[in-house]
This record gives structure tokens, sequence and C-alpha cells, in this order.
């Protein structure tokens, strides 16, 4: 039977689905180098940096925590968000690669709609951040910064959540980025501003007190609400500003990716063919 | 539509980036069945017309068939029906050969024994049915070319396209994939649109499409455009593009 005369349904859909998901896993799991720098980064941060500041920031009660938590128990939340907060700008440092080498055009030649394409590779590297997340939250555990077991549970969903929403803003960069040298200017003008102006690392209320504008900038930042969202849920409250605010701002940057990739409308058509071919 | 439809049907095609116009009023014709040719030199606008034909970017004038299926109106049943291989390389170096087919396999929504199978059954078509399972950064050039050859062919298309597949390999590699080719379009009736700048790839009877600063400047077979010079392609190529259309602005 040719091509065409097969028909595409919910199971094809599936199958598609499931090979970009197998894929990405595959490829995750011979890159270990990958994801052990995925690991060591937050751990850093957790074993060195945050246990250095114990005694220099102390955080007040306030919710969701019912007591005084130490600094690492803070902080956290922010380091696995961070986790996925890497985890998609590197999803779109692949697609930009592959986009370079060309196996991006394999994946863009599959006759599902472009769009469900761009979700199954967005969700694909999601549940690898995923993955990542709860490793570090298990050797966190270790380190005696302990949640409640079931805040393990309902951060699930606010981890896949947060992890879409950061997923889907690295497809929009990795639209725009013609080579992967780009990388670098991503992790000095997104990753870090993001992730230091957010509460990821303070609380807000504390970055109040130091300056009235980066208050501000925190509250604009779309971190700060999937950090929330996941703090919250790591101890049992879902916290409803921050799920519609990660949830609009993931639906905002999917469709604008989308439109990037939109082979009419978008970006692609309109630069030219990919490094390595001649027009 | 009356009569068979045509493995690939372009018509009135225009492109450009910007300011700068790379395709200029393309019409391009491949029967079912049939091996042809698109012949030009680098910068000619050949692998513009392959991204346009394989949707990675949009016609937004003239029409694209495939099979008779709009590619802007019908893009899933025309992409269907279409195998790539690309000028650039685009194996996953980080899996195996089969591992690789069995993950195209998917993007076209096809899994089970019957892809396995007819996955093994390519490899072994491209002689490379021993090397399934070793990583695709351990093959040679051409050894990569055959593979991807095979994966083009995962889903049963009826049209392949292959844009420059024989660049950067020896010769040894390079007949092995001419064969390959013509064997397919022999046996399976696939229709082939083999873009090249390598006149030795061209058979005296292909249907020839001259492309030269994006524009379609003689169509034909290999020897009626030859034989104006002896039935010499080369020559023929010269002359055509010396005379030929001027630099589309």
């Amino acid at each position: 039977m040719s091509g065409a005369g097969r028909p595409i349904g919910l199971a094809g859909y599936a199958v598609c689905f499931g090979g970009i998901l197998w894929r990405e896993m595959l490829r995750f799991l011979r890159q270990k180098g990958r994801f052990l720098s995925a690991l060591v980064r937050p751990l850093i941060w957790l074993f060195i940096f945050a246990a250095g500041f114990r005694s220099v920031l102390g955080v007040s009660i306030i919710p969701p925590y019912q007591t005084y938590v130490l600094y690492e128990v803070y902080v956290t939340p922010g380091l696995a968000v961070m986790i996925l907060l890497f985890n998609g700008m590197q999803s779109s440092l692949s697609m930009v690669y592959d986009r370079e080498v060309g196996s991006m055009r394999v994946l863009l030649t599959s006759p599902f709609p472009r769009g469900s394409l761009l979700f199954a590779k967005l969700a694909a590297g999601v549940a690898v951040g995923v993955v990542q997340t709860y490793v570090f939250l298990a050797i966190a555990r270790l380190w005696e910064v302990e949640m409640p077991l079931a805040g393990y549970l309902l951060a699930l969903p606010a981890l896949m959540l947060s992890g879409l929403m950061l997923g889907a803003l690295g497809l929009v960069f990795s639209s725009l980025m013609r080579q992967l040298e780009n990388f670098a200017s991503v992790m000095n003008f997104v990753i870090f501003p993001m992730f230091f102006a957010s509460s990821a690392l303070y609380p807000l209320w504390r970055v109040r007190e130091g300056s009235e504008t980066l208050y501000w900038v925190c509250l604009a930042n779309p971190f700060t609400y999937a950090v929330e969202l996941v703090r919250n849920a790591l101890y049992g409250v879902v916290e409803p500003v921050s799920a519609l605010v990660v949830a609009g701002c993931a639906a905002a940057f999917f469709t604008l990716a989308v439109w990037a990739y939109d082979p009419g409308r978008g970006i692609l058509g309109r630069r030219g063919a990919p490094k390595g071919d001649t027009p | 539509m009356t009569g068979t439809p045509l493995a690939l049907d372009i018509r009135r095609l225009d492109h450009s980036f910007g300011k700068r116009r790379v395709l200029a009023g393309i019409d391009l014709a491949v029967e079912q069945g049939r091996f042809a040719a698109l012949l030009g030199p680098n910068g000619a606008g050949k692998t513009t017309l392959f991204s346009i034909a394989t949707r990675l970017y949009a016609n937004r004038s003239g029409a694209v068939k495939i099979l008779g299926h709009d590619l802007s109106a019908r893009p899933r049943h025309a992409l269907a029906e279409l195998g790539v291989v690309f000028q650039a390389r685009t194996l996953d170096l980080d899996l195996s050969v089969r591992q690789n087919l069995i993950y195209h396999a998917a993007l076209h929504g096809l899994a089970g024994r019957a892809v396995a199978a007819r996955i093994a059954h390519l490899l072994a078509r491209v002689g490379l049915g021993e090397r399934q399972d070793e990583p695709v950064r351990v093959l040679s050039g051409g050894q990569a070319r055959r593979v991807e050859i095979a994966r083009a062919l995962v889903h049963r298309p009826r049209l392949l396209l292959l844009d420059e597949p024989t660049v950067g390999l020896d010769l040894a590699a390079r007949t092995a994939i001419r064969a390959i080719v013509r064997d397919l379009v022999a046996d399976e009736q696939v229709a082939v649109l083999w873009a090249t700048h390598l006149f030795d790839e061209v058979a005296p009877g292909d249907p020839v499409h001259v492309l030269h600063h994006g524009r379609m400047i003689a169509e034909g077979t290999a020897a009626a455009i030859a034989a104006p010079f002896g039935g010499d392609l080369e020559q023929a190529f010269r002359a055509l593009t010396e005379t030929g259309a001027e630099e589309v602005a």
C-alpha cells in the first residue's frame, strides 16, 4: 500500500508521539554527560550556595511553609524549576542543532500537522526534564530537604505545566536562532535573568525590601509563577494564580512557536536553506 | 482529475527570500515510475525547490502537487507519498541504523511487525542488513547515504526526491547509490527526482530539467538536450547556462 492510502487516525498520532518521545529518551540515555550536568548544576546550588548562605539569608514564615524553614528548603523548588528551564533551553539547543545538521527536516516532512509534531517534541523534552527533576528531589531528600510524600505526587502536574511553558519558550528561541553559537546569548540574556529575577532564590517580600523595581520585574517574570506553582504543589497546595499564569504563558509561547515554524507564515520560510545546503 | 496523476507536478512556482528571488516561474513534471534528473550548478535553486516540495517552506505562488495531492491544500496526503534524501546528512548519529528507521516509521504513524520486516528488507536491499544494530556514527559516508535511502522508503512513498545524494562520496559509493536508485525505479516503480550537478549521473534516455539562476532553461531527454552538441551533455549545459537566463531579480 502506498503512503496516502494509509489512514492517519488516532493510532497514527499515538505512534508518532511515542516515536518522538522514544527517540528523545534514547538520546538522553546515551548522553550521560547531559544527565550528569543537569543534576550537578542544581546540586551545587543546593550543597554549596544554599548551605553557605543559610546563616545569611533567613526566610520567615510565608505560605506554603507553616514554620521557619532552612534556606536550602526554600531554594529547592526554584532549583527544581531551574532544571526544567535548562532542559527547555537545551531542547531548543537540540532543535537548532537538528536544524543545522538537517534532522529537523526529517521531523518536518512527517505528514502529521506541524503543531502536533512540535507539541510531541516539546512533551518529549518535558518528560526528560521531569525525570531529571525527580532525581534531583530524591537526592535533596537525602540531604534532608523533605516535602510531604503527597506533595511529590501533586508536584507532577505542576512540573509538567512549568516544563511545557519553559520548553515552549525554548521552541520560540530555537526558531529565532539561526546558528548554534547563539545559545550563549540565550544563557546570558534569558536563562540567568529569568532565574535570578524570580522568587527562586529569595522570597519576593525580601526582593521588595531591596528594590521596588526588581520586585516588579520578578512579578512580571513567568518563571516566578512556575517556581511558586511547584513550591506550593510540593506542599500539597494548588496555587491558582500561578497555575493560570503558567498555563496561559505555555499556551501563548506554544502558539508563537507553531507560528514561527509554520511553513507559510513563519520565520523558516523567510530565511532560506539551513546551513550545509546550497540554495 | 482525469488519467494518472503525475508523481510531481509543479506549476508556475516563484520563491523569494526577502528581496532575493531564487525561483522564477518554475514548471516541472515527473511521471510516475520514472527517473528524472534536475540538473543545475551549485546555487541554481535546486535545494530551495526541494525545500518547497518537502514543505519546509510553503509555496506562496504557483502549485505543487504530489501524486495529485496539492501540497498546500492536502499536505498530509502529499507528504505521505513522498520520500526524501536531503543534501545535508540527516541521520541521528547517536542512534543505531535500525533505530533511525524505526523513528522515521513512527513519524509516519507506522509501527509493528510489518514495519520491522519492511525495515529489515530495505536494509538488506541497500546492503546493510548486517549492520542494522550499529550506531550510525561508525558508518562511512556512502553507507550513511544508503541508510538514508532505505529510510526514505520505509513508508512506501511513490515519489522519491534526492538532493545531490552523491556529493562528497567516492566513485564506488556513488556507483552503488546510483545502482540502488535505478533498481528502485525499475523494480518498484518509484518515481525519482534526482538533483545533481554531475553529468555522469544522467543517462541519455532520462528526462532532464535544467535549472539555472532560479529559472528552468531547458527540458527534454538528456540525449535530446545534448544532440545539438554532438551528444555531449556537459557541453550542452555550458552553452545553455552561458546563453540562458540571467540571474532572476
